[in-house]
């Protein structure tokens, strides 16, 4: 805690804010514009479309930079502001941003990241059947991500977050000509509803603990920090949020999504799948934090149990891949899941989980982009089919390597400065079981790392064709992301000042310490996994020396079983069970039900129609008749005999003078 | 001095047949005669009357009765005329095409 920095000063709303502040609201804006006029104009367009995207992007992460820059010069609390959308009964709903360093920082990451995608997919995707709807989607999704970061209440958020889903829906499955392709989306899409499920209702229990008027997040952590909720009632609702966790960051259980989501366009990995989306989950732990404070210790417990678990397990996993995309959203998962235990450890926790969000989105997309490089040149997944293209793919080995670097947390890298921090934090506030679990974790990440770097890079070309580097859209935005992770760590580097802690902090600044023996001891888990790595995959030829260990390996390279346990434990029985009584009910039951009401409306509409028919034409057509019959009988007197006519007359007159004289 | 119920007979009597021409008759012209035969009828009525009663109006109403008969018989004999030019018949029952 830095004395000079209070409480009241650290979390106040900004006084006269910027210009960046103030048109913040644009960032979000600009790439949805951009994604509505491709839509449908950019098959017009020269260059079908990619440039609306790239402006847009170029555009916003400028005015990102700008938001920084506020926090950079040293500005601290927040902005807000909000425009009415609508009102039911007490509940007044809005559409407004919410602008602190975190949401800056965020700011940055996405759009810069979702930059280098746009540019990087000029190459990647040239000649792609639908490369207009993908320029769309992807700068509808990145739009959708800014809505969920710029977000100051939960409805917008969650408004962001399903967009985001159904656009990474959309992504993955974006060749959906090949079956596996769709089944993948369905899944991804599937299995991060199920978390969406309990995320939804944890929005839900936090309207109710403001008394159904808002959804405004700076007033509900208000409430919740001035202790006008119950404690369980904070617990359930921090427990059901951390379900949206669970399914977008992919964590355990519902983690299964991730890998299957690489069967979507690489680009489309680096920037959902590694970078952006997958990190919303972590973020939303972050923004709502004082939730998860307040509630009961046991919460945090869950979470911290949850992110061991999935970061132990998807380091394992990664071991057994084969395809370098698989291997890296292995990784993804055990990163995000390092984040997640960062949030799991409080405040300082907190502000680490951040940075290495920070670091993680830089490096990963660097590595994706890297393994799409690869795939690109030697048409195939698969590590078994690549080997030796350090000499025939220069750039890429060099980024990829530094990618590789950074996340194994090797020094002075990005990754080292994040996954130090977040172990430092984890020695400092007595979490010792979660340090060996991280400490382990990054070993076993240099390992996995080594061995993709070494069965990709070197050894001798085992596929087909004669690989060749990308085009210069695609190397030029590695060499500009590797670039970036060898730089990003030093804004968290607790000896050039930590100023990452001066933009994203939690009620109070942190101390970012330094502890040499942590560092030391991070290193030597880096450097450990990767000797092991190089002794191993040395001279890898063609069966991987994992398989060794039987069981073990067969257990492992099987994902532990667990998508075989949701098929035959949940799927199967929903389907051929579940599905066919709700089937039975639905023709037995609702479909008489609605039958019978078709029945008897139409028996009614009958008996009206008969009523018209029958009484109603009746009485008109019988008044008709009557008059009819009578002037049928009338006119025989109109007969056009003149002294008919006259006798009438004169019958007239008589009667008439009998019946005056009478009186 | 002739006394008035003989004259007033005598008027009834010329109406009676003129109302049995009007209705009897099938001859356009006929008819025609028969109702300036009731019209000479009503005459004689005045022109009693006013001998009776010491009045001259009703001398002068018949000269006016006599004067509507002349143009009545001139309009008449025209339609007459007119009809025998298109049905080359004056017979009142065969012109009956205003009807039902």
């Amino acid at each position: 805690m830095v004395a000079a920095e209070s409480a009241e000063t650290l979390v106040k709303a900004i006084q006269d804010p910027s210009w960046f502040l103030r048109y913040a609201w644009l960032i979000a804006f600009l790439p949805a514009l951009a994604a509505v006029l491709n839509l449908f104009i950019g098959k017009r367009t020269p260059g079908k479309g990619s440039i609306y995207g790239i402006t847009a992007l170029a555009a916003a992460l400028v005015m990102s930079l700008g938001v920084l820059w506020t926090f950079v010069g040293g500005e601290r609390g927040f902005y807000e502001a909000s425009i009415p959308w609508f009102q039911i009964g007490q509940l007044h709903m809005e559409v407004g941003v919410y602008v602190d360093g975190l949401t800056a920082v965020m700011l940055v990451v996405v759009t810069s990241i979702s930059l280098c995608v746009h540019i990087y997919s000029l190459g990647y995707m040239k000649g792609d059947v639908r490369y207009t709807w993908f320029y769309v989607v992807i700068s509808l999704f990145t739009s959708a991500m800014l809505v969920v970061v710029l977000a100051n209440n939960l409805f917008q958020l969650l408004v962001g977050w399903e967009v985001m889903g159904v656009c990474s829906y959309l992504l993955i499955g974006h060749w959906w000509e090949d079956h596996v392709n769709s089944s993948s989306a369905i899944k991804a899409f599937i299995t991060t509803r199920i978390g969406d499920v309990p995320f939804m209702f944890g929005i839900f229990t936090l309207i109710f603990i403001t008394g159904f008027t808002t959804s405004n997040i700076p007033k509900i952590s208000e409430i919740v920090s001035g202790g006008g909720a119950s404690v369980g009632l904070v617990s359930a609702a921090a427990l059901l949020l951390f379900g949206g966790t669970i399914g977008k960051s992919a964590q355990f259980p519902l983690h299964v999504w991730l890998p299957d989501a690489m069967a979507g366009p690489t680009p489309v990995s680096a920037l959902i799948h590694a970078a952006t989306m997958v990190a919303a989950g972590v973020y939303l732990v972050g923004r709502l934090f004082i939730i998860f404070l307040d509630a009961d210790p046991v919460v945090l417990q869950i979470v911290a149990i949850v992110a061991g678990i999935t970061m132990l397990g998807a380091a394992l996993m990664a071991f057994t891949q084969d395809d370098i995309k698989r291997v890296l959203a292995y990784s993804t998962i055990s990163q995000l899941a390092y984040m997640v235990a960062g949030m799991s450890m409080g405040p300082a926790g907190r502000t680490g989980a951040f940075f290495h969000l920070f670091t993680h989105a830089f490096f990963k997309a660097l590595l994706f982009l890297g393994s799409g490089a690869v795939i690109h040149a030697v048409h195939s997944n698969n590590m078994s089919e690549m080997g030796g293209l350090r000499k025939r793919l220069p750039i890429t080995f060099w980024t990829f390597l530094i990618g590789s670097l950074a996340l194994s947390g090797v020094p002075p890298l990005a990754g080292f400065w994040s996954k130090d921090e977040l172990l430092v934090v984890a020695e400092h506030e007595g979490h010792p079981i979660l340090f060996v679990v991280l400490l382990v974790t990054a070993l076993l990440t240099a390992f996995y790392m080594t061995r993709a770097v070494l069965m990709t890079f070197f050894g001798d070309y085992r596929g087909h064709g004669e690989p060749h580097e990308a085009p210069r859209s695609m190397t030029g935005v590695l060499v500009a992301l590797a670039s970036v992770t060898v730089v990003a760590g030093l804004v968290g580097s607790p000896q050039l000042g930590a100023v990452f802690g001066k933009w994203v902090y939690f009620q109070e600044l942190e101390e970012a310490l330094f502890v040499p023996w942590v560092a030391l001891l991070s290193t030597l888990a880096a450097a450990g996994g990767i000797l092991i790595g190089y002794s191993l995959y040395r001279d890898y030829k063609a069966r991987d020396p994992l398989t060794s260990l039987g069981g073990a390996y067969t257990l492992v390279s099987n994902k532990f079983y667990l998508d075989d346990i949701y098929w035959k434990g949940i799927i199967r029985p929903v389907r051929d069970n579940l599905s066919a009584a709700v089937y039975w009910t639905n023709q037995n039951i609702l479909d008489a039900a609605v039958n019978g009401a078709a029945a008897f409306a139409k028996a009614l509409g009958q008996g009206v129609r008969w009523f018209d028919d029958t009484v109603i034409d009746g009485i008109v057509n019988g008044l008709a008749n009557i008059a009819g019959f009578t002037g049928g009988l009338l006119r025989y007197i109109q007969s056009g005999n003149v002294q008919r006519y006259a006798a009438f007359l004169f019958t007239g007159v008589v009667v008439l003078a009998i019946i005056f004289t009478r009186i | 001095m002739i006394r008035l119920p003989l004259v007033l007979f005598l008027s009834a009597t010329l109406f009676a047949t003129g109302v049995y021409g009007v209705l009897a008759r099938r001859n356009a012209v006929l008819v025609l005669m028969s109702i300036e035969l009731m019209l000479n009828a009503v005459n004689l009525n005045l022109v009693a009357f006013s001998q009776y009663l010491k009045d001259i109006t009703g001398q002068v109403f018949a000269l006016f009765v006599i004067t509507v008969a002349a143009a009545e018989v001139g309009i008449g004999l025209a339609i007459v005329i007119l009809i025998y030019r298109n049905r080359e018949t004056i017979n009142v029952d065969e012109v009956n095409l205003l009807k039902w």
